[in-house]
């Protein structure tokens, strides 16, 4: 580009160029085999580190009291926990609400029996990138991700369920 | 060519109006849409109605979603 000795358009064309490469949209740079982000966050009783949680595998689970799938999908991680738990598995649900009571409430109608974390400023879910709710990651023992899911559907079950055996057979 | 105030304008303006475009760039993210996903802020009054209607926009014109919020405020649909 030929410089202009105006600084005016100078500056202009310099803006110009700014503002296009900074309103190129971010990438979904996080998928399987990245190591999970980090989630340090207060839980029900003490606090919940995902970084002291490696050499089991984790499912993390971002869910809000006002999401219909996710009410659905507790009945099903009480089962997973239950089931899978003494092979070194953990839940962490992570909940979005921007009011705890709001969690709270649907704590008391949906009894959760695996380990639930409270992120009211959805940090934890930037950096997980997530895209819709409820919205799972599969960590394996290596702290890596294994596996994304978007969303919870009864047919869901059945894979999710392999997928998590799966990552508890790899050492 | 000497800037003058014509161009000083035209800068602020240009400057200003990028900058208010930014509120448009930035929907609300999934688990920000809490509000959108209560019943109060979906279009159709009559539950069965409602069912009803999307029947036929299923039927006669193959068209699906775009209501609600996603069967309960999620992102997804």
């Amino acid at each position: 580009m030929t410089p202009n000795r105006n600084p005016l358009v100078a500056t202009l064309r310099v803006a110009a160029l700014c503002l296009v490469t900074l309103s190129a949209p971010c990438a979904w740079s996080l998928e399987a085999g990245a190591p999970a982000p980090e989630l340090n966050l207060p839980g029900l009783k003490e606090g919940v580190n995902l970084a002291g949680l490696k050499g089991k595998v984790v499912y993390v689970d971002f869910w809000a009291s006002w999401c219909g799938p996710c009410k659905q999908s507790f009945p099903f991680m009480n089962e997973l926990q239950s089931k899978y738990g003494p092979q070194g598995f953990e839940i962490v649900a992570v909940n979005l609400d921007a009011r705890r009571d709001d969690a709270d409430r649907f704590l008391v109608d949906t009894p959760a029996r695996f380990t639930v974390a409270f992120d009211a400023k959805g940090e934890s879910a930037k950096r997980f990138e997530v895209k819709g709710m409820p919205s799972s990651y599969l960590i394996g023992r290596d702290g890596k991700v294994v596996a994304l899911h978007k969303g919870f559907k009864e047919e869901d079950r059945k894979s999710l369920d392999s997928g998590i055996a799966q990552a508890l057979a790899t050492k | 060519m000497p800037i003058t105030r014509r161009h000083l304008c035209a800068a602020g303006a240009l400057l200003v109006s990028t900058l208010f475009g930014g509120c448009a760039l930035a929907p609300p993210q999934a688990w920000e849409r809490g509000n959108l996903a209560k019943p109060e802020m979906t279009m159709g009054a009559d539950p069965l109605d409602q069912r009803f209607v999307q029947h036929i926009y299923g039927s006669k014109e193959n068209a699906s979603g775009g209501y609600g919020v996603g069967g309960g405020g999620c992102g997804c649909n």
